[in-house]
């Protein structure tokens, strides 16, 4: 009725009391009630998370309400934890619970978007001319190209029908097949374990039909390259829940507040239980509120704060008051007893490489890889051993390769010696380099030789090459962090306050830390672990790992942890969180995500690599090897250019390469057949003759161009691109911000190995197609723009290293407007493919290469000094000195048809992983049920769901089947049985609907070095201590030493300091500087609190809590001195670019650096640089990649390539930027202007 | 011509848009049916701005209301002159005017000058508000122009225009042929406010809660009231 009607009966509407006249009974209208009530009602609530490279990885409430999302709240029905140990929700932050905004906001990609130029060109062609025909008339005419490559990034989208796009890209990529090559079509998308069907829909698609695969871990330098240094594995480290069984943690460079929001209470629950935190960060970050105290080292020298804290370690506990803990720890799980040669250096010696079995008469008795087995001194006799374990027992033998204290000749106990001192035969003086002695900018150099000699004791083996000194990696250590134990000798310290390094005096000069508390924290670190078995814990990320040192940074901190017996001991290890790396069903997943199930290999290439070369940085590269190497290498072990490294790493089958070959890899195998040899050898023998060359020696030439790149669930452009500048002019050839000039300009160490053109071409990619829901950076410098499904519009798996369960993404809602999941994106482009091909691609035969890998009995290749076969050291072998060479077979019009079905070769070789193999058949068939089968009767593939299926079905860590079949295929190599650890789940089958219903626990695999129980919470190496299963490391154990004769080179076999490096990048800008007041400062660009890892920077939502668009934050102290007052419009330059901002202005920064939160994008709030004259840039205009090369060796055990595993990493903390205040802020609203026709 | 229809037609025209409008927004916008308090985004003006212009304006509108509608003989039969009355009149309304002139000038700088503040206000709540800012000045400045007649006679011809119209008398028009032009535009000014009052924050002036003065301390709604049925409705 009517609400006015209601109200006249006013005088009627009491009908009751109570309480004498306190209470009143009316029946006044009660409709209104009805919007409180259906404001939680829903039409249903589903869950879902957030796919976005968040370690937070949380479960997500996705309420629905009128067919629309309204909004999203934590889930919080984690299964429980064990007694005593807090619940792990709930988890979420702001960030996460923002997301709800993208899917109906302006900024969401709605329809299939293309660039008009091109559409104008592609339709006229093609009213002619069929789609290949078509293509190839556009991209072959460089007016046309040039045409639409130019405008890439100034708007001019429009809507096109799905058809047309997927015609115009299926036709890019026959054409680029055909007349290039399959691997000139590149991809780029990161982080599986954040949606993993999701990635695999685009490297499915890839891989079928030969493209390639870039790497992501390694390239957003997340990668730690000290762990696979060190342990042989990428990444492997504690959940977040084991903070809670520390007692001592020290967080080191990483805000866990603000980046690990949804874990952070775990640290703070901790606090209560007494454990003691201290925070190492320059900044006053979020986590320093937390400390019992907080050290602020000058930022970049963390390497020197660890190697002083090592000093006082090994000095306290290790010599002094020995800790029977720790002894026993290192002489069981590291390389400290290893022998190391000492080569004659003159007068004295210098370390050499580990001692193996084939240096000595009759090789200890062994057939079988004797040049990769090490060997100790045995503590009693001082007789030689061979200990179990090393790499050489992994391959070609097995029940051997375990960490059992025994000597694998006979089986005996060993106990090996860690130490000769007082039983050594001679004392030698042992040249170590040091790098502190000269530092770039406003770093600290000390007054110390760059080669420190200190006596080391030795003795002498008779080897087949005569009487060789050797020592132990443990007193080389003690001599390298330079503290005295009586030999005599110079450059040691008696006491913590000389001025040696790497004494706490020392490093109080370079840090700024005072030496007390260096010393008072590494003995409390270690006296906690000694009392405790291991429970320190350093948490870290990429605030130290982004430095170009950073292996040295980490290496000096893991060193602590090994001393310390930490690594692999509950509550204790090496706690490394960046991104959301742990794709925790992996061994499930390689399988769908690269076709394995059709093709093996797939191509994959290292980004960091790829790019350097391709955008053209590498043209202005400033820095040599001569400026890195050791003081010690041989000159002219090493090329003096940083890109012929490169060259030589992927001749050598070190690295991978992308494109491969010149010439087209589709016409190779018919050559090969002319002239009668099998491809590997007609491959090696036309590459030694010069018949063949590889693509990496001419970067710059048009046959070894990428072509078509794909970019999906990833905003290249706008975040990771480090050398953001030189992508937009050399891969996208449109208008750029680079300030600098290439060395043909500027002089420079020119190139060796690659081919030198003064003119750099342009615009190389022939397409770009990003798939996103956003109109990201990235979108806007496309050709096509495809929208795809949110993290609420389709179904997904997510993982994290930060919590044990796996849980789904699902789709609340049908993808909005016109958008697809990635998965029927995919597909869609699959069958249209498929048809174009028809005609010009048939049945191909491709010829793959592939680096020698890590976990393949093939990284036991180059035993001993680096042999290139083109410098006539060793002739060209595939798998050995060179790449492997394998012919795959395409069916190229069956596309579709192997993209939506599971194929033969999982039944016939198997699945597995990290070097372990098992039978799959039943697996196989368990899918065939669950999926149904196609006409050929092959599991299908159809949707985002029988994908997910296939990955939860092959996988141990949510089939328990497939676990134990996994565990016992590791007890073959170890001779130990470890199926216990999987056996009470043997009969678990973890499907997509259970997911949906709750997240779940995964299952133990020995694809991981932790374990799920109810007893231990997930700690990285526990497997390795408690179930003496090796590292996947030359000695087997954890390496403090790196034998490699490129590691040697560059002084870094033993962890040193080295200082930043120059990067050169302000003299040539200088000059741009007016009259205005303007200062250099270090430019960092960390995790930001409003974005990045959660959400995305133009998040309205987001922007309205902070400043509204892009910040640099600045020192009180800087700012005053050019002239700042916060929130004034800064610019902020170097060589590499420029970039607009406002200031922050804050006491939380330390004079001399200045920070920029990573991924702000250039779409909102952005004006124009009064320099470039363009709109400003984002962080990563004023960098580039500088590629180190000791991350680029190969072949050589743990020092062997593996996708996102090893490999050169993109650094970007050593860079120095200009900054200063802006006087005009243009926001270069006026539209493009410019020849709309093609001349 | 155009006298009766501004002070003959308009006024009615006003009033039942007045009432009607209040009538069905009431019906069927109930959410709509607020005061729109912006005492969230600011409220440091608010204690001396809101609370002298409620006390002003409610004092002059009972003022208005008494003395334009107590009929003529009811007062001079309780032995108050006119002229008496007039000048009672006009020193209440000074009085009051003035408090409500602090408190409406106070709100007029708040509402336009905080940024906040003025991005959030409708058109028309900046009208309404300048409506009657406006009012208040025209109303103030008729005490000038009352001050050369104090002799009453030009407030009995608003009176009776006033007691004309609500009675429903056809010549109340002519009342208002010769009095002075401030008048005129205060009475139509007036008129426009009812005019619009529908369609602005002044609705909450229907729904002042009176009740709560003499309430019980509990109120209970009884389950299944007259409405109970429960229309399925969208949730806001």
């Amino acid at each position: 009725m009517s609400h006015f009607l209601d109200r006249l009966a006013f005088f009627r509407k009491n009908i009751d009391s109570f309480s004498g006249t306190h209470g009143v009974v009316t029946n006044e209208d009660r409709t209104w009630e009805e919007a409180y009530r259906s404001r939680w009602a829903h039409d249903k609530v589903v869950r879902s998370t957030h796919g976005v490279n968040c370690t937070g990885s949380c479960s997500w409430k996705i309420h629905v309400k009128g067919g629309i999302v309204t909004w999203e709240t934590q889930q919080t029905d984690y299964p429980r934890t064990r007694p005593d140990l807090p619940n792990h929700e709930p988890r979420g932050c702001a960030r996460g619970a923002s997301y709800s905004w993208y899917l109906y906001s302006a900024n969401r990609v709605k329809y299939p978007l293309v660039r008009r130029r091109l559409v104008e060109l592609w339709r006229a062609e093609r009213a002619t001319k069929a789609p290949v025909e078509a293509w190839a008339a556009i991209v072959e005419d460089p007016a046309k190209a040039r045409h639409y490559k130019k405008v890439r990034g100034l708007g001019g989208f429009v809507r096109a029908q799905w058809e047309e796009v997927e015609e115009i890209i299926a036709a890019a990529n026959v054409y680029t097949a055909k007349t290039h090559g399959p691997d000139r079509i590149v991809g780029f998308s990161p982080i599986p374990a954040m949606s993993m069907v999701s990635y695999a829909a685009g490297s499915r698609y890839l891989s079928l039909i030969g493209g390639v695969n870039l790497s992501f871990y390694d390239w957003y330098c997340d990668l730690p390259p000290a762990s696979p240094q060190t342990w042989g594995e990428q990444t492997d480290v504690p959940e977040s829940a084991d903070w809670y069984n520390s007692t001592f943690l020290l967080l080191w460079g990483s805000n866990v507040p603000q980046t690990r929001t949804p874990d952070a209470h775990f640290y703070t629950e901790v606090r209560y239980k007494g454990t003691k935190s201290v925070v190492i960060c320059p900044d006053y970050s979020e986590a320093a509120k937390f400390a019992d105290l907080w050290l602020h080292p000058k930022q970049g020298t963390d390497a020197a704060l660890a190697m002083a804290m090592g000093h006082v370690i090994l000095k306290e506990f290790h010599l002094a008051g020995r800790s029977e803990y720790f002894d026993a720890y290192c002489r069981k799980t590291t390389d400290m007893p290893m022998l190391v040669r000492l080569d004659r250096r003159g007068e004295a010696f210098v370390p050499g490489r580990l001692l193996r079995a084939a240096d000595l008469d009759g090789a200890m008795g062994q057939a079988n890889n004797p040049d990769w087995k090490t060997l100790a001194f045995e503590e009693a006799d001082l007789s030689l051993a061979l200990p179990n374990g090393s790499i050489g027992f992994r391959w070609g033998e097995s029940g051997k390769w375990n960490i059992e204290e025994k000597d694998a000749r006979d089986g005996h106990e060993v106990r090996l010696a860690l130490t000769l001192a007082g039983r050594e035969e001679a004392m030698a003086s042992v040249a170590f380099p040091y790098f502190g002695g000269s530092a770039p900018a406003t770093f600290h150099a000390t007054d110390h030789a760059a080669m420190l000699h200190r006596n080391v004791p030795v003795r002498t083996v008779q080897t087949k090459d005569g009487p060789v000194q050797v020592a132990t990696v443990f007193d080389l250590m003690v001599a390298n962090y330079g503290i005295d134990r009586g030999f005599g000798g110079g450059n040691v310290a008696a006491s913590l306050d000389d001025d040696i390094p790497y004494t706490p005096a020392w490093a109080e000069a370079v840090t700024g830390v005072s030496r007390h508390h260096i010393a008072t924290v590494a003995r409390q670190f270690a006296e906690n672990a000694d009392k405790t078995h291991g429970k320190s814990m350093v948490i870290l990320g990429a605030g130290v790992n982004h430095w170009y040192h950073m292996d040295m940074i980490y290496r000096g901190i893991i060193n602590m942890l090994m001393m310390c017996g930490c690594i692999g001991q509950s509550g204790g290890g090496w706690s490394h969180y960046v991104g959301q790396e742990k794709l925790r069903p992996q061994t499930g997943w390689l399988p769908l995500a690269f076709a394995l199930d059709w093709n093996r290999p797939p191509r994959q290439m290292n980004s960091t690599s790829f790019f350097y070369a391709h955008s053209s940085q590498w043209r202005y590269e400033k820095m040599d090897t001569s400026a890195l190497l050791s003081p010690l290498a041989d000159a002219g072990a090493l090329p003096a250019s940083l890109i012929d490294c490169n060259v030589k790493a992927e001749r050598m089958g070190w690295l991978p390469s992308a494109p491969q070959l010149e010439a087209n890899p589709l016409g190779i195998a018919a050559k090969a057949e002319a002239a009668g040899q099998a491809v590997p050898a007609y491959v090696a023998a036309q590459l030694a003759s010069g018949g063949l060359k590889l693509s990496a020696e001419d970067p710059d030439a048009a046959q070894n161009f990428p072509r078509n790149m794909f970019v999906w669930r990833s905003n290249l452009l706008g975040a990771s691109g480090k050398g953001h500048e030189y992508f937009l002019k050399y891969l996208l050839g449109t208008d750029h911000g680079v300030l600098g000039k290439d060395m043909g300009h500027e002089g420079g160490t020119k190139p060796a190995e690659v081919a030198w053109h003064d003119e750099a071409p342009t615009g190389k990619l022939d397409l770009l197609v990003t798939l996103d829901f956003r109109m990201s950076t990235t979108c806007v410098y496309s050709d096509i723009v495809l929208p795809t499904a949110t993290w609420y519009e389709k179904h997904d798996l997510n993982t994290s290293d930060m919590h044990p369960f796996i849980h789904p993404l699902s789709a609340a809602v049908d993808p909005a407007w016109e958008s697809r999941s990635d998965w029927e994106i995919y597909k869609g482009i699959a069958r249209t493919f498929s048809r174009i091909a028809e005609g010009h691609l048939g049945r191909e035969r491709d010829v793959v290469l592939t680096p020698i890998m890590h976990d393949t009995a093939g990284e036991l290749a180059q035993p001993y000094d680096v042999a290139d076969w083109k410098q006539g050291d060793c002739a060209p072998v595939p798998g050995r000195t060179m790449a492997n060479v394998t012919l795959v077979e395409r069916d190229y019009p069956a596309t579709y048809a192997r993209f939506t079905s599971l194929g033969p070769l999982l039944g016939k070789l198997g699945n597995g992983g990290k070097g372990i193999g098992w039978n799959t058949e039943h697996e196989v068939a368990l899918l065939g049920g669950l999926n149904g089968t196609n006409a050929e009767g092959r599991p299908r593939i159809e949707t985002d769901i029988d994908a997910a299926e296939v990955i939860l079905s092959l996988a141990p860590e949510t089939n328990g089947e497939v676990a134990v079949k996994a565990w016992a295929a590791l007890g073959k190599q170890t001779g130990r049985d470890h199926t216990h650890l999987a056996r009470a789940r043997e009969d678990d089958k973890i499907r997509f609907r259970d997911l949906q219903a709750q997240p779940r626990k995964i299952i133990s695999s020995p694809t991981w070095s932790g374990l799920e129980s109810e007893h231990v919470s997930y700690n990285a190496g526990y497997t390795n201590v408690h179930e003496l299963i090796p590292w996947r490391t030359l000695t087997g154990r954890q390496q403090f030493y790196q034998d490699h004769a490129w590691m040697r080179a560059f002084g870094e076999a033993l962890a040193v300091y080295r200082p930043p490096i120059d990067t050169h990048t302000l003299a040539g800008v200088r000059g741009l500087a007016d009259e205005r007041p303007s200062m250099a400062l270090n430019f960092l660009t960390p995790h930001q609190k409003w974005g990045i890892h959660s959400t995305y920077s133009d998040n309205l939502l987001m922007l309205t809590l902070n400043r509204g668009g892009p910040v640099v934050w600045i020192s009180e102290i800087d700012a005053k001195s050019i002239g700042l007052v916060d929130n004034d419009w800064i610019e902020v330059f170097n060589a590499n670019g420029s970039l607009t901002a406002r200031a922050v202005v804050s006491q939380r920064i330390p004079s001399g650096m200045c920070m920029m939160y990573h991924a702000q994008e250039k779409i909102v709030n952005v004006p124009g640089s009064e320099i470039t004259g363009l709109r400003g840039g984002i962080h990563n205009s004023v960098t580039r990649v500088c590629p180190k090369p000791t991350h680029m060796i190969g072949g050589y055990a743990q020092l062997s390539y593996g996708f996102n595993y090893y490999g050169t990493v993109g650094s970007n903390r050593d860079e120095f930027v200009v900054v200063r205040k802006m006087l005009e802020v243009d926001w270069k609203e006026a539209p493009h202007r410019e020849a709309e026709t093609v001349k | 011509m155009l006298n009766s229809i501004l002070f003959g037609l308009y006024p009615y025209v006003a009033i039942a848009v007045f009432l009607a409008g209040s009538l069905i927004r009431f019906d069927r916008e109930q959410y709509t049916w607020r005061s729109g308090s912006s005492q969230l985004l600011q409220r440091k003006m608010l204690m001396w701005g809101s609370n002298c212009f409620h006390v002003g304006v409610l004092a002059i509108l009972a003022g208005h209301f008494v003395g334009l509608l107590t009929p003529h003989e009811w007062y001079t039969g309780l032995g108050l002159s006119v002229p008496n009355k007039q000048l009672l009149a006009m020193a209440a309304g000074g009085v009051f005017g003035l408090v409500c002139l602090l408190g409406i000038t106070l709100l007029v700088m708040r509402r336009l000058g905080d940024a906040r503040i003025r991005a959030t206000s409708s058109p028309m709540d900046i009208a309404i508000l300048l409506m009657l800012f406006a009012q208040l000045l025209l109303g103030l400045s008729s005490i000038f122009v009352s001050a050369q007649h104090l002799d009453g006679a030009e407030m009995l011809k608003l009176a009776g225009w006033a007691q004309h119209i609500v009675t429903l008398q056809t010549d109340a028009a002519g009342l208002m042929a010769d009095v002075h032009p401030i008048f005129k535009l205060h009475i139509l000014l007036g008129l426009t406010i009812f005019l619009v009052f529908p369609f602005s924050r002044l609705v909450h002036i229907w729904s002042v809660p009176l009740g709560y003065i003499g309430r019980s301390y509990q109120v209970v709604r009884r389950r299944g009231g007259p409405a109970a049925v429960r229309v399925p409705g969208r949730g806001r």
